[in-house]
């Protein structure tokens, strides 16, 4: 199992190798959540690239679809499917679309990409194990804009009702939405009060700790009877300088000079 | 509650309502069930996850609750999937007239029906609803399923063979045609016998469902029949009306008389039951009958529109 910074590192690289190649967006995304994604997929989630519908599989869902294309990195990495796939992303006729899609590559367990879907399946999901008693977990990626929904409070008040401590929600709290800050257009704050008001067993971490990551996850649930939810402080854009806490790397593919500054930064050559 | 007896996978996921109906199967199969609340959001979500992790599940709700504020559910996380959900609206048309407009559901055929990978069925009668429910459990994929309400009589003296996207005909004539759907075929037979009381023999069909559409049946009916009328209690936009219009004005061979009795795109402001309200708006055996009677016999009245 490679060490989950390198895998974090090798996530950051090929994903904005992936988007600048397609010339699309997300970049912000895609990057605050890769520390995240590199300990799931280093040992936490219990897959099996060989068998992608393995029933006995732990679930993850990325519901905030639109940062697909670190998932897809993480993925292949993992051997879900070959990464040429990867090249293609975007493109006509595309395996791999702009958000996260189900069809056609193994690994992605729902095609996300309209905010507020994810949790209410996989609460559906954690239902069906326990009403057939299977062991598997299922894990619910959000990001902080997405909880504007109110879809996402509906599963919020339904998973603790329902103790449903085989759920985890991971949330993306990079600060930043898609038209401002999280505390300009719809403040969440107190974010982590609201989740244990409702009845989850809460926990805030540094997004970007690798072993703080590793600490909230490995022994689940956090509290039996409850969901839990892991409130991860994270940088929109982490990884790169010019592109930290800024909201136009939600939106902007580099150019050739940023690109080069990015790839240099993450200590790659061209 | 018998599919749910003979197969384990069958669940029933309820928006806090059905007083009265969904208790027993609660009882029975309290595992097999889950009242979601009144949050459809989350109910045709969890849905969809049940369903993608191997269950076969029904959600059900009144009107247009289990439709319209979860419908983004019902395109991305049901019809998208493939996944084995089955929505179930209880009182279709003005089945719950005197609630008001917020408990009509008088677009939920057409919004069901414009969905990728969405069957769509409204049975006319208890026997049709009956064999309809365990036709879309035996269905591979979505279904939306639009019922009358508890206690409406029994249609058919016979038994009846019911196939999805077959239609059914329950009387011969070659004059002209009432197809209905949904809730109306009660009406469309009393039609049919006052019709031919004034000497034109109907062939009625009861078209429940509309997607897939028996495009054989609406065909066949053009080549012999001399006219075709679709009864509905839904919008005349989108629903049975319109997918019977779309068949003749592509696919038949010659041309027919045709018109769609339906509501109009309004709402029904007046409180009233399912009688008063169909009445009102012209879908009424005598006023049904009168339209016809009088079409056949001045051809270019049937180019006239709708005026309520």
């Amino acid at each position: 199992m490679t060490d989950s910074a390198e895998f974090a590192h090798h996530i950051r690289t090929r994903t904005l190798q992936m988007i600048n190649r397609a010339r699309s967006s997300h970049i912000g995304s895609s990057f605050s959540m890769a520390d995240l994604l590199a300990v799931l997929y280093n040992g936490i989630l219990r897959v099996d690239p060989e068998r992608p519908d393995w029933p006995e599989r732990d679930r993850f869902i990325l519901s905030k679809g639109h940062a697909c294309a670190s998932l897809y990195v993480a993925l292949a990495k993992r051997g879900f499917f070959p990464d040429s796939w990867l090249d293609d992303f975007y493109q006509d006729g595309a395996r791999l679309a702009g958000h996260a899609t189900h069809v056609g590559a193994p690994g992605v367990e729902i095609s996300t990409g309209s905010l507020g879907h994810g949790l209410p399946i996989g609460c559906g999901m954690a239902l069906a194990a326990k009403r057939d008693q299977a062991a598997y977990r299922v894990f619910v990626m959000l990001s902080d804009g997405e909880c504007d929904e109110g879809s996402n409070w509906e599963a919020a008040l339904f998973a603790p009702h329902h103790q449903l401590d085989n759920l985890v929600v991971i949330i993306d709290y990079n600060k930043i939405q898609s038209l401002g800050t999280v505390k300009e257009v719809l403040d969440l704050e107190p974010f982590a009060d609201k989740w244990r008001a409702f009845g989850w067993a809460v926990q805030e971490i540094d997004g970007h700790n690798l072993q703080e990551i590793e600490c909230s996850l490995i022994d689940l649930p956090a509290k039996p009877g409850k969901p839990t939810c892991v409130i991860a402080h994270t940088v929109k854009g982490k990884g790169v300088s010019f592109m930290e806490h800024k909201l136009l790397w939600h939106y902007r593919s580099p150019n050739s000079e940023e690109m080069t500054g990015a790839m240099s930064e993450l200590g790659v050559r061209d | 509650m018998k599919l749910a007896e003979r197969d384990s996978r069958v669940f029933l996921v309820v928006g806090d309502l059905g007083f009265g109906v969904t208790e027993p199967f609660a009882k029975r199969f309290p595992k097999r069930y889950l009242n979601a609340g009144v949050a459809e959001q989350n109910m045709t979500g969890i849905a969809a996850g049940l369903a993608l992790s191997g269950k076969i599940v029904f959600t059900y709700s009144i009107a247009n609750f289990p439709i319209l504020r979860c419908l983004e559910q019902i395109r991305n996380d049901v019809c998208y999937h493939h996944a084995n959900v089955k929505v179930v609206a209880v009182g279709g048309g003005f089945a719950y007239g005197s609630l008001g407009a917020t408990h009509h559901a008088t677009e939920d055929l057409a919004i069901m029906r414009a969905l990728p990978e969405m069957s769509v069925v409204a049975p006319g009668d208890p026997e049709e609803a009956a064999a309809a429910t365990e036709a879309v459990a035996a269905h591979d994929g979505p279904c939306y399923l639009r019922l009358g309400r508890a206690g409406e009589q029994k249609v058919y003296t016979r038994q009846i063979n019911f196939r999805l996207g077959k239609a059914i005909q329950l009387r011969e004539g070659s004059d002209l045609t009432l197809i209905s759907t949904g809730g109306m075929l009660q009406t469309a037979v009393e039609t049919s016998e006052a019709l031919s009381h004034k000497g034109l023999q109907a062939r009625v069909l009861s078209m429940h469902t509309l997607k897939p559409l028996d495009i054989d049946a609406i065909l066949a009916a053009a080549r012999e029949t001399d006219a075709i009328f679709t009864l509905e209690e839904h919008s005349i936009i989108g629903g049975l009306g319109s997918a019977v219009a779309e068949t003749l004005a592509e696919f038949a061979e010659r041309e027919v008389a045709f018109k769609r009795f339906a509501l109009p795109s309004a709402f029904a402001c007046k409180s009233g039951t399912q009688e008063y309200l169909r009445a009102r708006f012209g879908l009424g055996v005598e006023s049904l009958t009168n339209a016809i009677h009088a079409a056949s016999r001045e051809p270019r009245l049937l180019a006239a529109g709708a005026s309520f």
